[in-house]
């Protein structure tokens, strides 16, 4: 064989191969995400996030969980971002509006009784639980791996309400496909069904076996088990059901340059 | 095609494959990518650790002046976590890290994809064309310390580009395509939460999420090693001569 048959040969068979992985690829994320690209595709490194999203949802399971550690595995655990936002300016990635800090002191101050977690949007049955209520339902535990963007990890226990329970007494409408949470810290973020109805993400209000403490995101945080621990957020404030994408304005994560999809 | 091994590193002259040339570029410009990003992510937190998971409040196995982040030490008084008071702690950090991973993360894994996808075909095409067996893997009775020696006493000049390869040649690609490369893709994924939870034996196998960021920066270090002396060879045997042939193939 010479060697230009051999090249030609060999392209040939590379556009064969191209063309099946693409048909593949294609075949898959149609099939199983009809709506879903893109949540934001504004920009070349978000492009590359939204694929990285595509592809891990179209390869991984939907329903395998993280990790679950032993109790001897529980790490010592840095509080990192927001430790209080009750205590106002001058500290850390406090909230930026002062209503949001005087809320939260006012509610912390009062053992978190006054504390309501409103679920609105696209539900059949808007409401807001305190967190007496939030602790009728059934209870998970879970002992997991916190995995920060910053190269750090830790493991904790963390004991809450299946976010799906929560979801279901709401009555999600068929059309949801996101869920938006707010923080008194200002955060703002939201998962999509895949993740908010999977039993590892919990309204955690309990950690290695007490009341999670303040830094941690007291009363309520989230865990988002499959993704990086910033969209574990803290603080929890409200609960808003969407149909469409809604990159939570100057607050949300898409605009401070920072990825939505977080599974890597 | 016929040379043994007697003639370790003495020829050359068959060109580059065109899709062994746009593989080479494509992967090229990932590989610096990946480690322009990979350092800024390692700035954030440069520290490494051993195990299953490791943050500032646990020992750390190697910390890296590279930035400000260095032992910066900013945290409050360290509170029990548990009822334990020798068990785990929290503490409140108190210093505003140097962070700019909102970039340097969808960078990363933006190129990795530039690496993993032309990675594959490069393999599979590697594989099946013979282009692995016939010119990159060494043969066995080429792997003897006196033929070793002699290669590594070779001058550079007098290489020709292209394959025949010699027996460092085959032994440093052989060593990046099908060790290095690929520990770094899997130490990579290891330290994701999502393909960990669909492929959980990637913990078990490289001892913990920490451990294979130990790992990946270890493996990383080596390919940025490889590329400098690669570089060196590329510009000693002749810059104008070898970027023809890996570029035009002639």
């Amino acid at each position: 064989m010479s060697e230009k048959d051999e090249a030609s040969g060999f392209i040939t068979r590379r556009g064969a191969l191209i063309a099946g992985a693409a048909a593949v690829g294609g075949v898959l994320l149609a099939r199983r995400f009809p709506r879903i690209l893109p949540p934001t595709c504004g920009n070349v490194l978000r492009a590359g996030d939204s694929f990285t999203y595509g592809m891990q949802r179209a390869i991984l399971g939907e329903h395998s969980l993280a990790k679950e550690y032993r109790l001897e595995d529980l790490t010592s655990f840095p509080a990192t971002g927001t430790r209080d936002p009750g205590v106002g300016k001058g500290e850390l990635a406090q909230p930026s509006e002062p209503a949001l800090a005087e809320s939260y002191r006012r509610i912390r101050d009062g053992a978190f009784a006054d504390w309501r977690l409103p679920i609105e949007g696209r539900v059949a049955k808007p409401q807001a639980f305190t967190l007496a209520e939030l602790k009728q339902f059934p209870p998970r535990t879970q002992i997991t791996r916190h995995t920060c963007e910053e190269g750090w990890s830790a493991i904790g226990q963390w004991t809450g309400v299946p976010l799906s329970a929560v979801l279901a007494a709401a009555g999600v409408l068929p059309s949801a496909r996101f869920v938006l949470f707010r923080a008194y810290d200002g955060w703002v973020d939201s998962i999509d069904m895949v993740d908010a109805l999977h039993p590892q993400t919990i309204l955690a209000y309990g950690m290695n076996g007490r009341d999670l403490p303040i830094p941690h995101g007291a009363p309520v945080r989230l865990r988002v088990e499959r993704q990086m621990g910033y969209k574990s957020m803290k603080f929890l404030r409200s609960i808003t059901v969407t149909d469409q994408f809604e990159d939570g304005g100057k607050d949300g994560n898409i605009q401070t340059g920072w990825a939505w999809y977080t599974g890597i | 095609m016929a040379e043994g091994p007697e003639e370790p590193g003495s020829s050359g002259g068959e060109s580059h494959a065109r899709w062994v040339r746009v593989s080479h570029w494509i992967i090229t410009l990932s590989v610096l990518a990946l480690a322009f990003s990979g350092f800024e992510i390692l700035m954030v937190h440069p520290r490494l650790y051993w195990g299953k998971a490791g943050n500032d409040l646990t020992p750390a196995v190697l910390e890296l002046p590279i930035s400000r982040n260095y032992k910066h030490g900013g945290y409050d008084r360290p509170v029990p976590l548990t009822g334990s008071a020798s068990g785990p702690v929290s503490a409140n950090r108190t210093y505003d890290i140097f962070n700019q991973n909102g970039w340097g993360r969808s960078l990363h894994f933006l190129a990795a994809w530039f690496l993993v996808l032309p990675g594959l075909l490069y393999l599979l095409l590697g594989v099946l064309s013979g282009h692995f067996r016939t010119h990159l893997w060494p043969r066995v009775r080429e792997l003897s310390p006196r033929l070793l020696w002699r290669d590594l006493a070779a001058p550079a000049g007098a290489r020709n580009p292209g394959p025949v390869y010699g027996l460092l040649q085959k032994c440093a690609y052989s060593f990046v395509i099908f060790v290095a490369a690929p520990l770094l893709v899997a130490t990579g994924l290891t330290m994701s939460p999502a393909v960990t939870a669909a492929v959980p034996g990637l913990l078990d196998f490289f001892g913990g999420q920490q451990s294979a960021r130990t790992i990946h920066f270890f493996a990383s270090a080596v390919l940025v090693l490889f590329v400098v002396v690669h570089v060196v060879m590329v510009v000693r045997s002749g810059f104008r001569r070898q970027m023809r042939a890996m570029t035009i193939g002639r």
